[in-house]
């Protein structure tokens, strides 16, 4: 998803972003310079192939448990191992990574997608629509989420599954991309070129889609991989808390188990370091795709971090 | 300060509380009955010695809440409950009240959560703020990027790394816990020592995992303000550059970065909850996994009242002395 994304200013000639009509090659030489996005990208990258190299070569079924014999350390036959309840982990890696990552994608384009309406039609029209979202947007973001996604969450009859999860998570997943889109749409709508488009008659919305829309396309890149990034760590969080699907092989769930049979002081090692170096390796590189997407849409300033 | 000014920032506080006791009455009964009920029934009719004080409690919460009694009615009863801070007696550990069970863990968490939270932006905003001035140490400038994927991380995760390898291969450090079992709290030094040791891994994971956010939103203010007139112009003046640093540069990149702290409140509970979690540190994250797996509701619903109406004083406090630090607020319509 983040090449689709970071590929579109290079490739496509928009006068009014500024960039350049260029080819293939001039999206490589940017890339030089914007080393935060290319390392980024090839720690997504890797991701990839670990899972699709791994759904090539692992069964599926052993990421449940009593399929392998438990507690064994990497050897031939489980190159990760197996934990406790005798799943095989290299299984429940490739199985998990996709299914994490999955409840972050969905919570974190309804977020935007949902996130940038409300931003755009805040901003944009003003009034009371406006000073009504802000305020709800400021006291929700004051609120830890987590805790209301637990409330939600333990009142869930019988666990939740994966899908029940991903809704609840979403649920939240709107209010930061709704601030910080909103305030990006302000200063938009003072540019020369909005004034003149509402001057010359253009209506409300199409003021949006054509002028204010393509415009902020890089920065709104950048804040879905934001949300994805706080949907996984959403996700992460309830399982780790108990309040995730039991029957999944999720990233979270692997980890709430590790917690729960005290893997790490009981020296079983391969059963928490692969989880953990996934989970870094997602985390670190939607940051930096995050950092990469931000320079694109605003080279000139850095400051806002 | 205007009167204009406190008085909102309280009338936001309230509202925040007045959120936090909404969302605890009407979540759990958006799904039309009341999972708190079954649930209290379920744990009555388990029997056992304190079964008939599980019966009481069950004939008490129909009295407040049964369906007999209109919507607004059982609201009205719930929210005056939450504002005497009474969440009723915990589920899973019967005799005991929800309240006594907080008041408990509650200091634990606040010690470590202010501590880590506060060391944490001091160390990282001075670390951003040498980094954003010219000539800064080049043994800095290689500290920064790995402290920024430390930042991308969840506290937890690193907490995790930090047991193996400094509590279990090192034993440098105790494992979990707040204080050695088998000890009881009491304000002598030894016990003091221990509580500091065991703090010492779950402060660590919080403050090396926060320290590169905070240095990068400073360095990008400190850059900002070095160009700043009012800077060039003490420059100009002759003032000493180490004047120039704190007096000019720092003090009023100090402003955003204040806002930042406000706004990351809610995020540092909800990382230290998992924190806690990991490390079983005693305070109210512990209590909060607990009770979920007991399926404890009102322990949960007290503890997310409780911590919802804290990050509300703190966000208070914090709004209170903004002006001080920015006069300027308050000659605006804030």
């Amino acid at each position: 998803m983040s090449t689709a994304v970071q590929a579109r200013p290079a490739d496509r000639p928009r006068p009014a972003t500024g960039v350049r009509a260029g080819a293939v090659g001039a999206a490589l030489g940017y890339l030089r310079r914007n080393p935060a996005l290319l390392i980024g990208a090839l720690f997504l990258f890797a991701l990839f192939l670990f899972v699709a190299v791994g759904k090539l070569t692992a069964d599926a079924e052993e990421a449940r448990p009593l399929s392998v014999r438990s507690l064994q350390p990497p050897s031939s036959e489980l190159p990760f191992g197996s934990d406790k309840q005798g799943r095989n982990l290299y299984a429940v890696m490739v199985e998990g990574t996709p299914l994490t990552l999955r409840i972050g994608l969905i919570a974190g384009v309804f977020g935007v997608v949902f996130g940038s309406v409300l931003a755009f039609v805040s901003a944009y029209y003003g009034g009371l629509l406006d000073a009504a979202i802000k305020g709800v947007v400021d006291v929700g973001l004051t609120i830890p989420g987590l805790l209301i996604l637990i409330i939600i969450a333990m009142n869930v009859r019988g666990g939740l599954t994966v899908n029940q999860m991903t809704v609840v998570v979403a649920v939240l997943a709107w209010l930061y991309p709704a601030r910080t889109i909103r305030a990006q749409v302000l200063t938009l709508k003072q540019r020369g070129y909005v004034q003149i488009a509402r001057l010359s008659g253009m209506g409300g919305p199409e003021v949006i889609f054509r002028e204010l829309l393509p415009n902020l396309l890089p920065y709104l890149g950048a804040s879905l991989v934001g949300s994805v990034s706080a949907g996984v760590l959403a996700a992460i969080g309830l399982e780790l808390l108990g309040l995730g699907p039991f029957e999944a092989p999720t990233l979270g769930m692997t980890l709430y188990w590790v917690n729960y049979n005290a893997a790490i002081i009981n020296g079983w090692w391969w059963w928490w370091v692969p989880p953990i170096v996934v989970i870094a390796v997602l985390f670190i590189g939607l940051f930096l795709v995050a950092v990469g997407l931000d320079e694109i849409a605003n080279p000139r300033i850095r400051n806002r971090a | 300060m205007q009167p204009a000014y406190v008085a909102k920032r309280f009338g936001v506080f309230l509202l925040i509380v007045w959120v936090a006791g909404t969302i605890n009455f009407f979540l759990p009964r958006l799904g039309g009955s009341d999972p708190v009920r079954d649930r209290l029934v379920a744990q009555a009719a388990l029997g056992g010695s304190v079964q008939a004080g599980m019966e009481d409690m069950v004939a008490e919460y129909n009295e407040k809440f049964g369906l007999e009694r209109p919507l607004w009615q059982q609201y009205v009863t719930y929210v005056g409950d939450m504002l005497r801070l009474d969440f009723n007696y915990s589920i899973a550990n019967y005799p005991a009240k929800v309240i006594d069970i907080i008041r408990e863990a509650l200091p634990w968490t606040l010690a470590l959560l202010t501590t880590t939270t506060l060391l944490s932006w001091v160390i990282g905003g001075l670390l951003g703020a040498v980094l954003g001035w010219p000539r800064s140490p080049r043994i800095l400038q290689y500290l920064m990027p790995p402290l920024l994927a430390l930042n991308a991380i969840p506290f937890f995760l690193f907490g995790l790394v930090l047991i193996y390898l400094l509590a279990f291969r090192l034993r440098a450090f105790p494992l979990s816990g707040g204080y050695q079992s088998g000890t009881f709290p009491a304000f002598t030094p030894s016990f003091v020592w221990d509580v500091l040791q065991h703090a010492v891994l779950p402060a660590l994971s919080i403050i090396l995992v926060s320290i590169g956010g905070w240095a990068l939103g400073m360095r990008a203010m400190m850059v900002t303000t070095r160009g700043e007139d009012y800077v060039t112009f003490a420059d100009a003046k002759g003032l000493k550059e180490r004047t120039i640093f704190f007096r000019y540069a720092i003090r009023n990149a100090l402003l955003p970065q204040t806002t930042a702290l406000a706004l990351a409140l809610g995020q540092m509970i909800s990382g230290a909850v998992l924190v806690e979690v990991v490390f079983s540190y005693p305070g109210i994250g512990t209590v909060l996994f607990n009770a979920i797996r007991g399926s404890d509701f009102f322990l949960v619903q007290g503890i997310v009242f409780i911590i919802i109406v804290s990050i509300g004083i703190a966000t208070l406090i914090l709004d209170l002395i903004y002006p001080i630090l920015d006069p300027r607020i308050t000659y605006r319509r804030a």
